[in-house]
């Protein structure tokens, strides 16, 4: 990858993130208040709305379905956070599980990755249609991904860890040139 | 190329994020229907050109099931809905005769 390749999107693999995947309905009572108190440190409830992510404290709680959310969070916390949830939602029909190795995390920083993205797959990746807070599954290639904006120019994505090495090839060949730039026009 | 709506995610999502289910609205026949009644729910479908039921799974995505309302004449989408009925709402059903006048849901 040359230098000007590089400036605009590098790509990494990881960080190696926690997940723990939480099922049930969405009206179970404290739910909210048991994903903002695992978070932590939140006043309330952290009951992300739909195709969005609620990120705090090194942490975030994405929604996946409408009756499915996952926690994301350092890997050391993951334990005590699946405990912690469990013993909240005590006595509720849930579904609680450790899914950190499931999935592969890649992150993508620099200004390119919008167009590295729109490449791949059919998600409108616009800034008007993706922007801050959301969170897209989809399709990248030939295989499913999900993906959120972490930080100023830098895109998180996560797929699942037996195609991990497709989607590097995958991400690296969409990184390769300078493209057209459409998502650089000024205003966009 | 197909383009729907998720009822559940609200995403405009592209064919190829979706798995296709076939027709929509199919009754089954229980142990008491008769033998051509039953050969006729698992093989017989419409194949209709014009409005269309087809249930969708958003497969790379919040992985649910839902029934596109669908013209395969002229591509229009009259809308999506969730796969939890057994008839197509009313919604629909009037979205469906402002484009084609006199429609009626057979069931």
């Amino acid at each position: 990858m040359s230098e000007r390749e590089a400036a605009r999107l590098r790509l990494r693999r990881g960080p190696g993130l926690g997940m723990i995947a939480l099922r049930c309905a969405p009206h179970v009572p404290g739910l909210g208040e048991a994903l903002g108190g695992a978070l932590g440190g939140m006043r309330g409830a952290a009951l992300p709305e739909r195709g969005r992510i609620v990120s705090a404290n090194g942490g975030a709680v994405a929604w996946m379905s409408p009756d499915e959310w996952l926690l994301l969070c350092p890997r050391e916390r993951t334990a005590g956070l699946l405990e912690r949830l469990s013993r909240e939602l005590a006595g509720e029909h849930h579904l609680l599980a450790d899914v950190s190795d499931a999935r592969a995390v890649f992150t993508l920083s620099g200004p390119g990755w919008r167009e590295a993205l729109a490449r791949l797959g059919p998600a409108d990746v616009s800034p008007a249609g993706f922007g801050a807070g959301m969170f897209r599954r989809s399709r990248l290639g030939q295989v499913a991904a999900a993906f959120w904006i972490s930080g100023p120019d830098e895109l998180r994505l996560f797929c699942r860890s037996s195609v991990a090495g497709y989607m590097e090839a995958l991400l690296e060949g969409a990184a390769r040139g300078e493209g057209p730039g459409i998502f650089d026009a000024p205003g966009a | 190329m197909l383009i729907l709506e998720c009822p559940f995610c609200g995403i405009m999502a592209d064919e190829t994020e979706l798995a296709p289910g076939g027709e929509a609205h199919v009754r089954r026949v229980g142990p008491e229907g008769s033998d051509e009644a039953f050969e006729a729910y698992l093989f017989m479908r419409r194949n209709p050109c014009g409005v269309h039921f087809e249930l969708w799974r958003h497969a790379h995505g919040c992985g649910r099931w839902f029934i596109a309302a669908r013209n395969t004449l002229t591509l229009e989408v009259y809308g999506t809905y969730p796969a939890q009925t057994d008839r197509p709402p009313a919604a629909i059903v009037r979205a469906i005769r402002r484009r084609v006048p006199g429609w009626e849901w057979q069931p």
